[in-house]
C-alpha cells in the first residue's frame, strides 16, 4: 500500500436524510486504512467540491437516495474540473436506475455502486484505480 | 401460569433431553454454532414452560383491550375489522398523486398515506435553490393550500383516514388540510388521521429536521393542545420506530428508542401544562416489520406491554386509551434488494404477517421495486394484494393474538422488554431522549448496530438471497417508475402565478401575526392555520419560523 494513506469525501447530496449507506461505507474504508471525512447531510455541490478541495483529497463518493442524482452528482465533477481539480475520483452510490449511469459515467462519475454493492467491492476499487 | 411442581418435573426431563440432544451433536451436528435473532438474543434449540414458568398471565399479558394490551389494544381485533391498508403514496405534483390516491381507493385500500418530497419537508418551496433536483421526487411537492386541495379533490375527506408523512412542518401541513376539510363542509370533530409530527427520530435517523429541538417541541405540543380541542380524531403524533430501524437498528433499539421519544413527548406536553390524559389517547405509534419473524411478532407485544406500563406507572395516565400502544407497520425498506427483485415479494409477505400476527393498526407492504426507483403502480398492487391474502385467504385473522402462549414468543417477548428497559434507564440517566440525541448516544448505537449488520452480510454469516447466495444474473425490471423532469418547472410555475393571484396584503398580515405569535408562549396553531388559509407558502410560513427559532445544526458523528 501506498506510504501515504488515500483521502476520501464521503458526501451526502442534496436534501436526502438516508446516510446509512454513506456511514457504513466511511466506516469501511476507514477500516480498510483510508482516511475519511463525512459532510454529514444537506451538502449542495458546491459545498461538496470546496471540501473537497480544501481536504485536498483524492476521492468523492456521493451518496443520494431521493433521485437526485442526476441534478446533483454532474456539478460536483464539473466544479472540482473547473478548479483543476482533474485527479480527484468522483464516485457515487444510491438508488440510481441503470439507465441513468451511461449519462452519469459521461460527465466524470467513474463509477456507480448500487444496492447490494460490497464495502469490499468498492475499497477494491478505489485501491486499484489510485 | 403453570404448575409449579410440573414445571420442576419438566426441568429435570428437559435438563436430561439436553443432554441426549448434545451428546448427538458430535454424530449429526446442527446447521451453526450459535443461534441468534437480529438484537443478538441468542435462541435455544427448544422452549418449553420451564422458560415462561414465572410470567404472571394475568400481570404480563392480561386479555385483549385490557391492560397492559399484550395480545391486544382491542377486544376482537381483526375478527371486528381488519388493519388499515395505507400505502404509502406520493410522487410528482399534487395532480398526478390524486390520480394513484383514487386508484388505490378504488382497489379497496382504505386510507390514504401521503409521501411529501423533500423540500416539503424541510419548509422549501419549489423555487429555492436548495430544492434543486428533489421536487416531486420522493413525495408530491407541496407549496400552499391550493396543492392540497389540489391532492385531495374529488376524495371526501369526511370518509378517508389520511396519514401524513410530515415532521418539522407538520402543524403548516396539518393547518392545511383543516382549512381544506372545512371548505369541504367537512366538521373538524369528523375528521380522521395522522401527522407524523415526530421531530426526535429526525435528529436520530431520518435527516429532514428543521429548528432546534425546543422549538419543535414546543411546534408539536402546540398540536396536541389545539387538536385535543378542535379535532378530537386524530392523531396527533406518529412516534416512530421506522426509520431507527431502517438506519440500521436492531429490534430491541428500534423499540427503546421510540418509546424514550415518547417519553420526551409525554413529559414535554406536561410541562407545557397539558393534562395526560387530554392528549395521550391520540399518541400513535409506527413501527418497522422486518426479517426476524418471530422477533417482530414479539417486539410488537413487547412494546404495547411497556408502553402501557410507562404511561400508567410513570404519568400517571387514567384514561384507558391513553395506555394503547396503537401503531402503524410498514415493510422493511432496508431489506430489499435490488437483485432478482422479485424475491421481495416474498420478504415483504412474511414481514406483513408478522405485523399482522403482532396485532397492527395499519400497514403499508412495500413494492418489490423500490430497492431500484419509485414503485411501479403494478407493483404497488402486488404489495397491496398480499395484505388481501393476509387478511382474506389464510385465517390469522380469525382469532385474537394467535401467537400468544408460544413458549418462544412469550419468552421473546420478555427478553425484548427486559432489553429495552435497560436501554430505558440508560437514557433516563443521560437525562432524556433529547439529551441522549444531542450527546450522539442512540446515533452511535444504530451506527453500530448498522456496521455490524454489513458485516454479517459480507461475511455471509447473514445470507441475502440474491447477493450473497444463490446470485444469478437477471435484467433489471423495465417498467420502472419515473418521475417526469418537467414537473419541477411546472410546479414552479403554478407557485408563480399564485403569489402573482393572492391577495398579498393579507398574507403580509398573516405572516406578520405569525412572527408574533412565535415571539410568545401562545399555541401557534390559530396563527398558522391564519396563514394558510390566504395562501401564504410553506416556504413563507417556514421562512418566518426559521428567523425567529433558529435552525438546527446537526453534529456530524462517524
Amino acid at each position: 500500500m501506498n506510504e501515504k494513506r488515500i483521502r476520501v469525501l464521503i458526501a451526502k447530496a442534496g436534501l436526502d436524510g438516508h446516510d446509512r449507506g454513506a456511514k457504513v461505507i466511511a466506516q469501511a474504508l476507514r477500516d480498510a486504512g483510508m482516511e475519511v471525512i463525512y459532510t454529514g447531510l444537506r451538502q449542495t455541490p458546491e459545498q461538496i467540491a470546496e471540501t473537497a478541495i480544501q481536504e485536498d483529497v483524492q476521492v468523492v463518493g456521493l451518496s443520494s437516495l431521493s433521485g437526485a442524482h442526476m441534478q446533483l452528482f454532474p456539478p460536483v465533477a464539473q466544479l472540482l474540473r473547473e478548479h483543476g481539480a482533474v485527479d480527484v475520483l468522483v464516485i457515487g452510490g444510491g438508488i440510481i436506475p441503470e439507465e441513468d449511469i451511461p449519462y452519469l459515467k459521461g460527465v466524470g462519475i467513474a463509477e456507480i455502486f448500487t444496492a447490494g454493492t460490497s464495502t469490499g467491492d468498492i475499497i477494491k476499487y478505489i485501491q486499484e484505480r489510485l | 401460569m403453570f404448575d409449579q411442581e410440573k414445571v420442576q418435573a419438566l426441568r429435570s426431563k428437559k435438563e436430561e433431553w439436553d443432554r441426549k440432544t448434545t451428546a448427538q451433536l458430535a454424530r449429526s451436528p446442527e446447521r451453526k454454532q450459535e443461534f441468534k435473532t437480529d438484537s443478538d438474543v441468542p435462541v435455544q434449540r427448544l422452549y418449553t414452560p420451564v422458560d415462561i414458568a414465572d410470567l404472571s398471565y394475568e400481570r404480563e399479558l392480561g386479555l385483549p383491550g385490557e391492560y397492559p394490551f399484550t395480545r391486544g389494544v382491542q377486544p376482537t381485533m381483526y375478527r371486528g375489522r381488519l388493519w388499515t391498508m395505507r400505502q404509502y403514496a406520493g410522487f410528482g405534483t399534487a395532480e398526478e398523486t390524486n390520480g394513484r390516491f383514487k386508484y388505490l381507493l378504488e382497489q379497496g385500500q382504505t386510507g390514504l398515506s401521503v409521501a411529501f418530497d423533500l423540500p416539503t419537508q424541510i419548509g422549501y418551496d419549489s423555487d429555492h435553490p436548495l430544492a434543486r433536483g428533489e421536487v416531486g421526487k420522493v413525495g408530491v411537492a407541496i407549496d400552499s393550500l391550493q396543492d392540497i386541495e389540489l391532492l385531495f379533490d374529488g376524495i371526501p375527506l369526511k370518509k378517508v383516514s389520511t396519514s401524513m408523512t410530515i415532521n418539522s412542518p407538520a402543524a403548516v401541513i396539518l393547518a392545511m388540510y383543516l382549512v381544506l376539510a372545512e371548505k369541504q363542509g367537512v366538521v373538524l370533530a369528523e375528521l380522521n388521521g395522522t401527522i407524523q409530527n415526530d421531530i426526535l427520530k429526525e435528529y436520530v435517523a431520518r435527516g429532514t429536521y428543521i429548528f432546534p429541538p425546543l422549538p419543535s417541541m414546543r411546534l408539536i405540543t402546540d398540536t396536541f393542545a389545539y387538536c385535543a380541542e378542535h379535532v378530537p380524531n386524530w392523531n396527533t403524533i406518529s412516534i416512530s420506530g421506522y426509520h431507527i430501524r431502517e438506519a440500521g437498528s436492531t429490534a430491541v433499539q428500534e423499540i427503546a428508542f421510540t418509546l424514550a421519544d415518547g417519553i420526551a413527548y409525554v413529559d414535554a406536553a406536561i410541562k407545557a401544562g397539558l393534562d395526560v390524559d387530554n392528549f395521550a389517547p391520540r399518541l400513535s405509534f409506527f413501527f418497522n416489520a422486518h426479517l426476524n419473524f418471530f422477533e417482530e411478532v414479539a417486539k410488537f407485544r413487547a412494546a404495547r406491554r411497556i408502553w402501557a406500563k410507562i404511561m400508567s406507572e410513570r404519568f400517571k395516565a387514567k384514561d384507558p386509551r391513553s395506555l394503547m400502544l396503537r401503531f402503524h407497520t410498514q415493510t422493511a425498506g432496508c431489506s430489499l434488494t435490488a437483485q432478482q427483485p422479485d424475491v421481495n415479494i416474498m420478504r415483504v409477505a412474511y414481514q406483513a404477517l408478522s405485523a399482522v400476527l403482532g396485532g397492527t393498526q395499519s400497514l403499508h407492504t412495500n413494492s418489490r421495486d423500490e430497492a431500484l426507483a419509485l414503485p411501479s403502480e403494478q407493483s404497488v398492487l402486488i404489495a397491496l394484494r398480499t395484505q388481501q391474502v393476509i387478511g382474506y385467504e389464510i385465517g390469522v385473522t380469525d382469532t385474537v393474538d394467535p401467537l400468544g402462549g408460544s413458549y418462544y414468543i412469550e419468552s421473546l417477548t420478555n427478553k425484548i422488554e427486559e432489553d429495552v428497559w435497560d436501554y430505558i434507564n440508560k437514557i433516563d440517566e443521560l437525562g432524556g431522549a433529547v439529551r441522549a440525541i444531542e450527546k450522539g448516544f442512540m446515533q452511535r448505537e444504530i451506527q453500530r448496530s448498522a456496521y455490524a449488520y454489513q458485516r454479517q452480510i459480507e461475511s455471509g454469516e447473514r445470507v441475502v438471497i440474491g447477493v450473497n447466495k444463490f446470485q444469478m444474473e437477471t435484467e433489471r425490471p423495465k417498467d420502472l417508475l419515473k418521475v417526469n423532469p418537467a414537473v419541477a418547472e411546472r410546479q414552479v410555475e403554478k407557485l408563480r402565478n399564485l403569489l402573482e393571484s393572492r391577495n398579498q396584503r393579507m398574507v403580509s398580515e398573516a405572516l406578520q401575526n405569525l412572527r408574533n405569535t412565535a415571539q410568545t408562549n401562545e399555541n401557534l396553531m390559530p396563527a398558522i392555520i391564519r396563514a394558510v388559509s390566504v395562501y401564504a407558502t410553506l416556504g413563507e410560513i417556514c421562512g418566518i419560523l426559521r428567523e425567529v427559532f433558529g435552525e438546527y445544526q446537526q453534529q456530524v458523528l462517524l
